[in-house]
């Protein structure tokens, strides 16, 4: 069985749903509280082939949550505190599905990791830059991936029943790791001490509350008949300590629609303000961002009633849909060329606008960016190669200006009359930190301090040449090398071994100290992406395959 | 093997004087456990004489001595049957090996998951019996119900002895959380189901006793089988002591149905009820509720778990020596029918995985043989009445079949012909507020309740007129 949908005639991934759409998640909101209620139906797994038991997740579980949590923050503003919890009695959630796991091919393993971790760490982003604090009310078992949820969680409550645990228990029963944040979390945000993280890590059937408590897997809990007025209480506390000032009216998210054609070897998929061409045959794409044609929204009002309409919301949500489309749909498409078009001047305005709402406290602009932000964290986290190639025509300014520096290399045309340009905008200086919590303006001038600090006072348009003395644009090329060298580039990148590139790609761009999600996306990944690779996983006798099956898994004991 | 020590403070045939660590540990827990005794055993009893037996040896005969004690000064002890030196492991992947005197280390956490499930039972079944003397129908019955209480009381030590001996500070922490928990009890329930649901009429009773101690005696025989020697020592001890708690339901259960089946008689209109009995339907119900609750007990049809116990030799099949030639249950399977997507599907499924749904087969036909000899003794009283047992599907909570609607032969109906029926098939608000308005306590020697017949013949030998309870 495989999961790659290019292989198999499955119906392609698609990310678009909506809470009246949920098999597995209840959302419903009281005032300032909202409560996301997992009750996974085990008769809609996303792929035929297993059967969601035990309130266990696939990607289609994932795909809600991830809808809930975007749609809270722009949906259901006035919410302070989100309380995530179970709806089967006895388990919060098992964690990630095993038949699942052991059914899918390895790409569709990684890329299934890399959306969920995202998904927490939008959990994460919420708590800390929107307002939107989650707590994990563990009112059944959390294992596994049910943890690595919970630890996504800025608290976490477990039931005292005298059997609700806490546990990880990937090593011991499955020989992978738990790799949604679940081992990060625990050392690097819970502070757990990283023996009695060793302790927790290998013990399958885990710890319920008091030793819990002890160990600080969790942040307290209470029996059942305390149960839910303690929630209540304490999700009030939240409330009352996060500042409702207001009630704040949301913004509704309609679907992100595209078209799809395909002529022969060329695929096209459109939005209104993304389109991406992929020829199959060379293994490349074009995506390309069409800057914004409405004059920037100068007020709160304004901005509000465009809604997701505003062109810095609606044009992102179309590339985090093409990024998504790409990586579960696409899998063979090796290189993205990543072009714009549009003006300079109109993506600076509408980025200049959106900035000073949000500095005078306007709620969606905050989150408008916000959003942003994590489009471009999606786009530096994706296993292809990325070249930026900036055209006349092109806009990359400000915010898009960021593009270029997600792409592993930019190219720029030096043209005869000096109007290809990109520009400076104020958004470099922090409004998007990668995930390393560096600019990738910082990123990218990790070895030149001056060149940055001068950098940093800089504003407004910068020809080819002198975008390439400043570091900002790999090689310009004038416009009688433009083409043969971009074709040269194109064609060598496509002929390497995929995995090298993967690899090599994802040890340059973050340049720079590590964080927990660097460790998370860089460290904890490549582990785990390494082990689902080995026989001891998933060979004939792996822990995968065996688990759950008549016979014990049989280990190569050699170490590596 | 050691002979009893039935001098020390626990009487055990287990050396414990020579091993002061365990000695301490369980010193430490006696206490505990007095205390959880003397609140969750049978309430207002603990100053009675009764008639009780107490287990004085592992031997094969005369292992019981009967006398008057007072239940908290009950001798509850240590006692494994004899060891095997020579006994290998007969089932699994480790078939052949010398079975282990310690606990492996890769097993440690799975075995004592199994021992603690096991262990909770044991408490769980006193707690929800503790009242039932009050409105015992003859000294007889009273006098049974402590029996099996200090019994059930003496196999939470015999799990807590493994718990103390080869699980560390975590067997310690487990043996106080049995103590802990509580049937019933929304906080902290115990583990399985079953034994929380309430059973405080003695009808209810005496199906607890026929088809949870039952579920019990299989659980115990296929643990007997187990490749960890201990464990497997002190279960074949329990059974001996189990066998007995299952002679109470089963012939209780006898003596209502024989009962029932009088009164209908008596009765000008054949109405049980009318005689201040109980009606052969109502007993049905009950039988229909209990069966169907401890098939739950099993476990899941299709299991991981089952087939992990099998294949390290922890958990094996019932009689798995001596019924089965192949012990590695490798390249079998077995049909399982599932209900799926609105129809019945037959599915092979490894043997291993399918191991719960084994042990319930041999369970259910134990069961078939009693409530053949029932029907047989409401026939014999003239009565033409059939007792049955549900089928496996029917009212579920556990496993395939629930969260769908089956009625007790096992046909598919939907929940709302499930709902309007199933005050025919299960016991009611009102058929529990009736059996309460008819059993009262019955504290004279000789006497008996006029819903249920007496007994055939009395304990040890003696008649039934004997004064098994002082009061």
């Amino acid at each position: 069985m495989a999961h790659d949908s290019a292989h198999l005639d499955l119906p392609p991934v698609s990310f678009d749903t909506a809470p009246e759409r949920y098999h597995h998640w209840k959302l419903s909101v009281a005032g300032a509280v909202a409560t996301l209620t997992l009750q996974v139906d085990r008769d809609a797994p996303l792929r035929p082939g297993y059967d969601l038991k035990m309130n266990s997740y696939d990607l289609g579980v994932d795909i809600e949550l991830a809808d809930a949590i975007r749609r809270l923050r722009f949906e259901q503003p006035q919410v302070r505190c989100v309380v995530v919890t179970g709806g089967v009695p006895k388990m919060f959630c098992a964690g990630a599905n095993i038949k699942m796991l052991a059914g899918s091919a390895h790409g569709f393993k990684v890329n299934f990791c890399k959306f969920t971790n995202e998904t927490r760490c939008e959990i994460e982003d919420a708590t800390a830059h929107s307002g939107q604090r989650y707590i994990a009310a563990l009112n059944g078992t959390a294992a596994g991936g049910g943890y690595e949820l919970a630890e996504a969680c800025a608290e976490i409550y477990l039931i005292d029943d005298g059997f609700s645990a806490v546990s990880l228990p990937e090593v011991p029963l499955l020989g992978v790791l738990p790799g949604t944040g679940g081992l990060t979390r625990l050392v690097d945000k819970r502070k757990v001490r990283r023996d009695v993280a060793d302790v927790f890590c290998t013990k399958a059937e885990g710890f319920r509350l008091r030793d819990a408590l002890k160990m600080r897997l969790v942040d307290g809990g209470w029996p059942k008949s305390k149960w839910d007025q303690a929630i209540a209480d304490r999700s009030q506390a939240i409330v009352a300590a996060n500042g409702a000032q207001q009630p704040e009216l949301g913004i509704a998210l309609p679907a992100v629609a595209r078209t799809q054609v395909r002529e022969g070897e060329l695929e096209t998929l459109a939005w209104p303000h993304v389109a991406l061409r992929i020829h199959h045959d060379k293994r490349w794409c074009e995506l390309t961002l069409r800057g914004p044609s409405e004059p920037a929204p100068q007020t709160a009002e304004i901005l509000h009633a465009q809604g997701a309409a505003a062109w810095s919301l609606q044009a992102f949500r179309e590339l985090d849909a093409a990024l998504l489309d790409l990586r579960f749909n696409y899998p063979k498409i090796g290189l993205i060329l990543l072009k714009t078009v549009g003006a300079p001047d109109a993506v600076l305005a509408h980025d200049a606008a959106i900035t000073r709402l949000r500095a005078e406290g306007a709620w969606l602009a905050r989150e408008i960016q916000l959003h942003q932000s994590r489009v471009l964290r999606r786009l530096d986290n994706m296993s292809r190669s990325m070249f930026a190639l900036v055209e006349p025509g092109s806009c990359f300014a400000g915010t898009l200006l960021e593009i270029v520096w997600c792409a592993d290399r930019a190219y720029m045309l030096d043209d005869p009359d000096g109007a290809n340009a990109i520009a400076l905008g104020h958004v470099h200086a922090g409004t998007h930190a990668a995930h390393n919590g560096m600019t990738r303006l910082q990123i990218r001038l990790y070895g030149d301090p001056e060149g940055l600090a001068k950098l940093q006072e800089m504003h407004g348009t910068l020809d080819a040449p002198t975008a390439e003395k400043l570091g900002l644009v790999t090689r310009a090329p004038d416009d009688i090398d433009w083409e043969d060298e971009v074709r040269l580039a194109i064609e060598e990148r496509v002929s390497f071994s995929p995995d090298a590139l993967t690899g090599m790609e994802q040890n340059l761009r973050f340049a720079g100290p590590e964080n927990c999600d660097t460790k998370l996306f860089g460290r904890l990944t490549a582990w785990q992406n390494w082990i689902f690779q080995r026989p001891n996983a998933v060979g004939e006798r792996g822990a995968l395959p065996m688990y759950g099956n008549p016979q014990a898994p049989v280990f190569d004991w050699n170490r590596t | 093997m050691a002979g009893i020590d039935y001098e020390s403070k626990i009487p055990n045939n287990v050396n414990l004087s020579d091993d002061r660590r365990l000695q301490r540990a369980l010193e430490h827990w006696q206490p505990s456990y007095l205390k959880w005794w003397q609140e969750m055993g049978p309430d207002g009893m603990q100053e009675k004489d009764i008639y009780l037996r107490t287990a004085i040896s592992a031997d094969k005969d005369g292992w019981a001595h009967f006398d008057y004690v007072k239940m908290p000064d009950y001798r509850w002890g240590i006692f494994l049957s004899e060891r095997d030196p020579e006994r290998k492991i007969n089932f699994g992947d480790h078939l052949g090996q010398p079975a282990w005197q310690e606990v492996p280390g890769e097993f440690r956490n799975t075995l004592r998951r199994i021992i603690v499930t096991q262990g909770d039972t044991e408490p769980a079944s006193v707690e929800q019996q503790r009242q039932l003397w009050k409105t015992a129908p003859s000294l007889y019955d009273m006098r049974n119900v402590c029996q099996v209480n200090v019994e059930e009381g003496r196999h939470l030590w015999a799990m807590v002895y493994l718990l103390h001996s080869y699980f560390g500070a975590e067997g310690r922490d487990e043996a106080e959380e049995l103590l802990a928990r509580r049937s019933g009890d929304p906080d902290k329930p115990r583990i399985l189901d079953a034994f929380n649901q309430p059973c405080d009429d003695w009808l209810s009773f005496y199906c607890f006793t026929m088809f949870a101690d039952r579920d019990g005696k299989f659980q115990l025989h296929s643990l007997s089988e187990s490749g960890f020697d201990p464990l497997s020592r002190t279960c074949k001890f329990m059974l001996t002591e189990e066998a007995h708690h299952m002679f109470v339901g089963d012939t209780g259960l006898e003596r209502v149905l024989r009962r029932s089946a009088q009164l209908t008689l008596l009765d000008p209109s054949g109405d049980a009820r009318a005689q201040g009995g109980i009606d052969l339907e109502t007993v049905q119900k009950f039988i229909n509720f209990w069966f169907s609750y401890c098939l739950d007990l099993f476990g899941s049809e299709i299991s991981s778990n089952a087939a992990d116990f099998f294949a390290a030799g922890l958990k094996g099949r019932f009689m798995e020596e001596k019924n089965y030639t192949e012990h590695t249950a490798l390249g079998q399977e077995k049909r399982v029918t599932l209900w799926k997507d609105g129809k019945f599907v037959d599915e092979s499924v490894a043997l291993r995985n399918a191991m719960n749904e084994v042990l319930r087969d041999d369970y259910i036909d134990d069961c078939v043989n009693a409530v053949r000899r029932w029907s047989k003794a409401v026939k014999d009283e003239g009565v033409d009445f059939e007792v049955t047992l549900p089928s496996r599907r029917f009212h579920r909570h556990q496993g395939i079949y629930a969260g769908a609607f089956f009625n007790p032969a096992g046909e598919p109906i939907s929940q709302a012909e499930f709902e309007a029926q199933a005050a025919q098939w299960l016991p009611t608000d009102a058929d529990k507020a009736y059996l309460r308005g008819i059993m009262h306590g019955v504290y004279e020697p000789g006497k008996v309740a006029n819903w249920i017949a007496p007994p055939r013949r009395g304990i040890n030998g003696q008649e039934f007129t004997y004064e098994y309870v002082k009061l």
